[in-house]
């Protein structure tokens, strides 16, 4: 505990910590200072500037600002003397002066007007200055300068917060005025939307164009606010969603563990597609004349072509019927399930109790597949556990910080804000991309090597960390196992050899090596551009044999942490939507854990592994699998070789789909679910740190949409299974039964306290951040370190296929768009199908930006836009998996890696070509 | 319409994707003309964007948003942050893309007072008309240039021209002269024979004691000659009490309406000036000093450059690196603070105190600040001592004052005189009485923010701590005198003009209401009892000396002059 600093408010006595300043103080103890400039959200620095919060010190000529002024010990501070209290309201009327009047403000309700109002400064005495026009140039945000008070609180968000480094303070004086980029529209600029600044702003300046009318006025005002969870990547922000007459008007970040208020666009503006014309309401059932033709495309118009409406009873009824009838004609190992890790907990838990209850196989599986597989794999073999062992949050004190085939400024925005911040505070950020990235700016080393190399270059790494002897001897010795080995393998790999491979010059992997390994602190990231390869599992074997040998893992601010993709990855893995494994990862082919199961679901259970997503696809193509119930997922658009993928679900005999829009699966089913958006449903949600979350419904479904357990359960039971669960609640309460994991979380506390992570040591703890602090859960307590060799991509380029394509997401889009390219403001920014270029690619192949080309692999040929991006480098080309009209996956590689049985959806051998007639 | 004719993915459709990553796009021209116009190692340091600006704005005549996009790719700086600095500055100019190429010739007229007082406004408006058709030419206005003794004054290009006239421009112009004039100054050689350097090479070897050194400044009272006044010997003292690395910085933006003096010691003996500065660095042992000199100086940052580097050949600076860094127009780089986020490279606003830049200054080192006046002093004292210093000295003050005098007098120029001399013993004794057909009626004793005094009292001593009472300080020691030709509310209104063109723009009172006064000065009547409300909280609420002081001319027209507050 450090010193307190005692010291006098207005004559009466209290008691400082070092870091607090006196508005602090005041707070705490209900003195009312105002304040415009000053935020006491996290992240955000006093500043100083407005001067509304001036108080007078006992000794000083002149007055301070409270806010970032700290106490001392024994100074006498005067809040409440008359000149204090004329000065903050000259403040005030100095900038009431400017402002436009209060009714026809951009935000009547601001913080700026409810504090005028409070110090009765309501009217100047002041002439004002002229009208600044409004800004509409972007599609979220509007921005009104005439009601800009200079308080920089936008620029702190911006820069410091979020680290998005876009708007600026310019000019000066009384024309000093706030700035994105060159003084450009917000809409022409690098603004990524992020909507910090909108939240940070005291007066409306900065206003979600949601909420205002044409003058620039806000007319929207909520009828409740719910505090949720974010329905997109694996990050888990927590929400506070505003609602108005049953629809939503806005999302504002709330102050959650993995977040601290922070969104990014998708989570901020991308909530309307629950609006989106497209949602189906009423349960769908395929006409009998609508021929299941793979190439065939139905969208949210020609629907009743396809599909004719019917009651609930009935589709349950084919639904039901389907499955039960493949079950009996060709036993459970005709049936398979695909559940989604964009469900709640409740919900996969759920289906995969349906698939090994029900349909009495352990065909399940979800598209975690396409994500991490292989760094899960990974991590089991060597750790016996699939999670993180550090929370995201970790690069705050981390010394030194690898990103490795991870791009978290577009997948994992609000991750990487704290990348960024770490990087500003000083520590070593390192950045393995082949491609340029929204972190490269912030990095201390970018190692752009050659695609598909990881291996090479990781391993010249360990190499150097053998040859220097930079590992940690004791902690090698009484943690881990497999050294030795590790020693003799990687002697073939000394940088000097590695760096024609992988095309980083020896020097720098020797540089790298060393600041991973001598920092004090070191963390890894990772996302799928290590995962999604042939040797995406020996690519994460390196990266643990990394962190095991030099003991940067268990302790505060090291690590190993997968980026998970998707809001409840981690959840619904952990649920058990794994075709090896029962919930908390206990592997179907164990006695001791189908016993466990058997006992605990009252059935006998199959005790052979399951196929997993693209073996499945496979298996409809070998007339093995019949019939197949799909929850929210997506595989038409997310499988690779998509002409295979839709093939094989145009083959089945019944194929039932639930979701809340006509998918491109939903396209090839029998029976369409309609079922409820994140929104509009309550469960739980596990992010990328483990944290268990609680989201709640903020709307109701549309028309007859129903909540997703409702409609598993209602099918369970038309499979003869006897469920009753009323309310998620009883679905949690039967998952703590059996989940060794969620020990010490209950819904209740969910409800109470929103975020718990676990392991949860206790009933009144928030969980444990960190694991393997001691050891690892293997059978003797160590890590294993498991060398890695190189492996080729499994497809090279050649003179027909010259180029490298590698696919991936958008920031604004979200896995396959389904939801966020009916989201208003996502769709506004990214609207159709791109391929980022090289710009000397393109000028060898005389193409222009906004040129189309034909892209074609082996597998396919799309038509797409071409964008010259920055970020690529020569000879590989990019496309985000989200667009349907010219959809990545038509290209992809369905070649698998082994041991995670994960697709390569990162390399490709593909070929460019100008189309040439113009497209319109 | 568009939405049903593309066979497209119902959730898109209505706009065209971006074909560019977000935001600006850089040019490769443009890259490659910066790599050539900029040293490559100004690009790893943020410290250096003021100087790469300078480089590109000298080159270009503006600063156009091409180039700008091309700097942030090369220095790896956000687009806004350069822009930040870029417009902070009155000396940069920001064109667009597809402007008309800027004028080859800038010419800025002085507004500052004494300018105002001789003539500037119908210069500048005769300026402007004689050159309107000339494409080639633009003349602007600009504050203070520090040569308030010869009004008015006007830059052409970067050539000062003093005692200015149209005609005089003309003459330049047309026989194209827009460098600077270098002056006769004591170079290298004259300085080492009379003696020059022999105290800083006693120093380097050794044969001092810092201590010692620091006691003796003590002993002479030497204070901050800047306007702020703080003890020299004592600041040493603290600075060198600091952890290790200790930085220093001089303060060379000389700004302040009606002060020259630095500027008049360095044309005439700029080496005094580096060996005092020297002799600072190896007392409080700073690894390297930043000399932080106005732009308005090109003359003398030319010379400085070359004696610097003959310093360098001489093995003087073996203890201290030595760093020249342009400031780019911006009075409020002369707050200490102020200037030390300029030589970092940004915008030049004040910092909050404390702390204080002894404790946490440049790049967040301890620094120890000087104005170039005072360290000019350093050698002569530390050699003739302290005792020399204090035995000058006038009505119970002691030591030496450089009097900056200008107005409606005989001799203007720089006045070295005893501390504590009245304004009625510096007419007539310094400065050979009033002009003709002037009678004395109030004078600035300390710039354009120590206030101004009535002719009535004339008795007061001048220099620190004495004109307090009077809601008056001496500052820089610049003294305007005004005649019974002079207006007081004009005299306000054009020093409040000059903090509000100055203004920072970070804090409300200073930013809003150096802008509200002007506004309400330019009314009809003055609303006398809304300004003083207002000027209380500029007082008592901005952040530095600038929001602080700006309504002391103000005030001091309305307690003097209550008759003159009407237009």
């Amino acid at each position: 505990m450090s010193e307190k600093i005692k010291f006098k408010i207005d004559g009466k006595e209290f008691l400082a910590d070092p870091q607090e300043s006196i508005w602090d103080v005041a707070k705490k103890n209900d003195i009312d200072i105002p304040h415009l400039c000053y935020s006491p959200e996290p992240g955000y620095r006093a500043d100083g500037n407005c001067r509304a919060c001036m108080v007078e010190i006992k000794g000083e000529r002149t007055l301070a600002a409270s806010c970032i002024r700290k106490p001392t010990e024994g100074m006498e501070v005067t809040v409440n003397s008359s000149r204090a209290e004329k000065s903050r309201s000259m403040v005030f009327e100095l900038l009431v002066s400017d402002q436009p009047e209060k009714e026809k403000s951009p935000d009547p309700d601001s913080k700026f007007w409810n504090w005028s109002e409070k110090m009765g400064v309501s009217a100047s005495r002041f002439p004002s200055k002229d009208k600044i026009e409004i800004d509409r140039s972007h599609k979220a945000m509007s921005v009104n300068l005439d009601a800009c008070i200079n308080c920089n609180l936008c620029v702190r968000a911006c820069r410091e917060v979020q680290v998005n480094d876009v708007i600026g303070m310019a000019y000066r004086g009384s024309t000093a005025k706030v700035i994105f980029d060159l003084d450009d529209p917000m809409g022409e600029s690098t603004c990524v939307a992020c909507g910090e600044c909108v939240q940070a702003c005291p007066t409306g300046a900065l206003m979600e164009s949601s909420l205002v009318n044409h003058e620039g006025t806000r007319v929207n005002y909520a009828d409740k606010v719910v505090e949720s969870v974010c329905p997109y990547c694996g990050v888990g922000c927590q929400t506070e969603v505003s609602v108005k007459d049953e629809k939503i008007i806005k999302v504002d970040g709330k102050n959650g563990p993995a977040n601290e208020n922070r969104l990014c666009v998708k989570g901020r503006f991308g909530f309307d597609y629950i609006n989106h014309d497209g949602r189906i309401t009423k349960p769908l059932v395929r006409k009998k004349d609508s021929p299941k033709q793979w190439d065939i495309r139905i969208d949210d118009k020609n629907i009743y072509d396809h599909f004719e409406e019917t009651t609930w009873e009935n589709a349950l009824d084919i639904a039901a019927n389907g499955l039960n009838k493949t079950l009996e004609e060709e036993g459970p190992k005709g049936l398979a399930g695909f559940g989604s890790a964009k469900c709640s907990n409740e919900e996969a838990y759920l289906f995969q109790k349906l698939v090994r209850v029900g349909f009495g196989s352990n065909n399940v599986d979800h598209c975690t597949r396409l994500c991490h597989a292989s760094s899960v794999a990974a991590l089991f073999e060597g750790l016996k556990s699939g999670a993180v062992s550090a929370p995201f949050n970790a690069a705050t004190v981390a010394d030194c910080i690898i990103v490795i085939g991870a791009r978290p400024t577009e997948n994992h925005p609000v991750a990487a804000t704290y990348l960024k911040r770490a990087s500003k505070r000083g520590s070593k950020l390192i950045v393995m991309d082949p491609r340029k990235q929204g972190l490269t700016k912030y990095a201390d080393h970018h190692l752009q090597f050659k695609p598909g190399t990881d291996v090479a270059m990781l391993n010249a790494m360990l190499h150097t960390i053998v040859e220097e002897k930079l590992y940690d001897e004791q902690y090698v010795q009484g943690q881990t196992e497999g050294f030795e080995q590790l020693k003799e393998s990687i002697k073939d790999f000394s940088p000097e050899k590695m760096e024609s491979i992988c095309g980083i010059d020896a020097n720098t992997l020797k540089d790298v090596a060393r600041i991973y390994a001598k920092s004090e602190k070191s963390i890894i990231f990772w996302g799928m551009g290590v995962s999604q390869h042939v040797h995406g599992t020996d690519n994460a074997r390196c990266l643990i044999a990394l962190a095991l040998s030099t003991g940067q893992v268990g302790r505060e601010g090291t690590g190993l942490h997968p980026l998970r993709g998707q809001n409840n990855v981690q959840g619904a893995s952990d649920a058990g939507l794994i075709p090896w494994m029962y919930p908390d990862y206990l592997v179907v082919d164990g006695e001791v854990n189908q016993n466990s199961y058997e006992k605990f679901w009252n059935k006998k259970m199959d005790p052979k592994r399951g196929l997993t997503v693209v073996e499945i696809i496979n298996a409809i193509h070998d007339d093995q699998i019949k019939s197949m119930y799909i929850m929210g997922e997506n595989p038409a658009m997310s499988d690779p070789d998509q002409e295979h993928a839709r093939k094989a679900l145009a083959k089945l005999d019944h194929l039932v789909v639930q979701d809340i829009f006509l998918t491109e699966t939903a396209w090839f089913a029998d029976v369409v679910l309609p079922s409820s958006a994140h929104a509009e449903k309550t469960g739980t949600y596990t992010n990328t740190n483990r944290t268990v979350q609680m989201g709640r419904q903020v709307v109701s479904p549309p028309g007859d949409a129903r909540q997703d357990w409702w409609i598993t359960q209602a099918i369970a039971q038309r499979m003869g299974l006897d469920w009753s669960y009323l309310h998620p609640r009883d679905v949690f309460k039967e998952m703590c039964q059996i989940m060794e994991s969620l020990k010490n979380i209950t819904w209740e506390r969910l409800e109470n306290e929103n975020a718990i992570t676990y392991p949860c040591e206790a009933p009144d703890s928030s969980g444990s951040e960190y694991i393997f602090r001691e050891s690892f859960p293997t059978a003797n307590g160590r890590g294993k370190i498991v060398p890695a060799r190189l492996i080729p991509p499994a497809e090279l380029p050649d003179d027909d296929f010259p180029l490298i394509l590698t696919t991936g997401r958008l920031l604004e889009h979200w896995h396959t768009g389904s939801m966020t390219r009916r989201a208003t403001v996502l769709d506004h920014i990214e609207p159709e199908a791109i391929v980022s270029m090289n710009r000397w690619d393109m000028k060898r192949m005389d193409i222009d930006a906004g040129d189309h080309v034909h892209v074609k692999t082996k597998r396919g040929s799309i038509v797409i836009k071409v964008r010259s991006d920055k970020e690529i480098p020569e000879g590989m080309v990019f496309i985000p998996f989200c667009f349907a009209e010219a959809a990545a996956n038509v290209l992809t590689n369905p070649q698998l890696d082994p041991y995670g049985k994960i697709p390569e959806f990162k390399f490709s051998a593909a070929n460019v070509e100008k189309v040439s007639s113009a497209i319109n | 319409m568009e939405k049903n004719t593309k066979k497209i993915h119902p959730g898109s459709g209505r706009r065209n994707a971006l074909t560019f990553n977000k935001g600006r796009q850089t040019d490769d021209q443009s890259i490659n003309e910066l790599k050539n116009l900029i040293p490559s190692d100004y690009f790893r340091q943020r410290d250096m964007l003021i100087e790469c600006l300078h480089l590109i704005q000298d080159s270009y005549k503006c600063l156009k948003p091409k180039y700008l996009s091309a700097l942030a790719e090369l220095t790896n700086l956000p687009l806004t942050e350069i822009y930040e600095t870029a417009s902070f500055y009155a000396h940069f100019d920001i064109f667009k893309d597809d402007d008309v190429n800027p004028a080859e010739v800038t010419i800025r007229v002085c507004d500052s007072l004494t300018c105002e007082m001789y003539g500037c406004q119908s210069l500048q408006k005769d300026l402007t008309d004689s050159f309107k058709n000339d494409e080639s030419i633009r003349v602007v206005r600009a504050p203070c240039m520090g040569r308030c003794h010869q009004a008015p004054v006007v830059e052409v290009g970067k050539r000062h021209l003093t005692k200015a006239n149209l005609s005089k421009v003309k003459e330049l112009i047309s026989s194209n002269e827009t460098k600077p004039i270098i002056p006769a100054y004591t170079d290298y050689q004259s300085y080492i024979k009379s003696g020059g350097y022999s105290l800083l090479k006693e120093c380097l070897d050794n044969k001092k004691k810092p201590m010692d050194l620091i006691e003796e400044m003590e002993k002479s009272g030497l204070r901050g000659l800047g306007g702020a006044g703080f003890p020299t010997g004592k600041k040493w003292r603290f600075v060198r009490a600091e952890s290790q690395p200790r930085l220093m910085a001089i303060n060379g933006d000389e700004g302040e309406p009606g002060t020259f003096k630095d500027h008049h010691y360095l044309t005439r003996d700029p080496h005094r000036f580096l060996e005092g500065m020297l002799i600072a660095a190896w007392v409080v042992e700073a690894t390297d000093v930043y000399i932080y000199m106005r732009d308005e100086y090109p003359d003398v940052i030319k010379f400085l450059k070359k004696e610097i580097k003959i310093l360098e050949e001489n093995n003087l600076n073996i203890k201290t690196r030595i760093h020249l860094r342009r400031g780019a127009g911006a009075y409020i780089c002369g707050e200490e603070s102020s200037m030390l986020e300029s030589l970092e490279g940004k915008r030049g606003l004040p910092r909050h105190k404390p702390p204080f830049p002894s404790q946490v200054g440049l790049f967040g080192r301890p620094t120890l600040i000087h104005n170039i006046e005072t360290v000019f002093w350093v050698r002569e004292i530390l050699e003739k001592g302290a005792v020399w210093f204090n035995s000058h000295g006038l009505n119970n003050r002691s030591g030496l004052r450089t009097f900056s005098v200008s107005g409606r007098i005989k001799n203007p120029g720089i006045k070295l005189a005893p501390a504590g001399i009245t304004i009625r013993q510096l007419i007539d004794e310094y400065c050979g009485g009033m002009q003709d057909n002037h009678s004395f009626k109030a004078y600035l004793p300390g710039g354009a923010s120590g206030g101004i005094l009535p002719a009535s009292m004339d008795n007061v001593p001048l220099d620190f701590d004495t004109l307090q009472e009077h809601g008056c300080f001496i500052g820089s020691a610049a003294i305007v005198v005004l005649s019974d030709q002079d207006k007081m509310g004009d005299i306000a209104k054009n020093l409040m003009f000059f903090f509000h063109d100055e203004s920072c723009g970070q804090c409300t009172p200073c930013r809003n209401g150096t802008e509200k006064a002007l506004k309400l000065m330019n009314q009809k009547s003055w609303d006398v009892e809304l300004l003083k409300e207002l000027s209380s909280a500029m007082m008592d609420a901005s952040i530095c000396g600038l929001g602080q002081a700006a309504p002391n001319p103000m005030l001091s027209v309305i307690k003097h002059f209550p008759n003159e507050v009407t237009n």
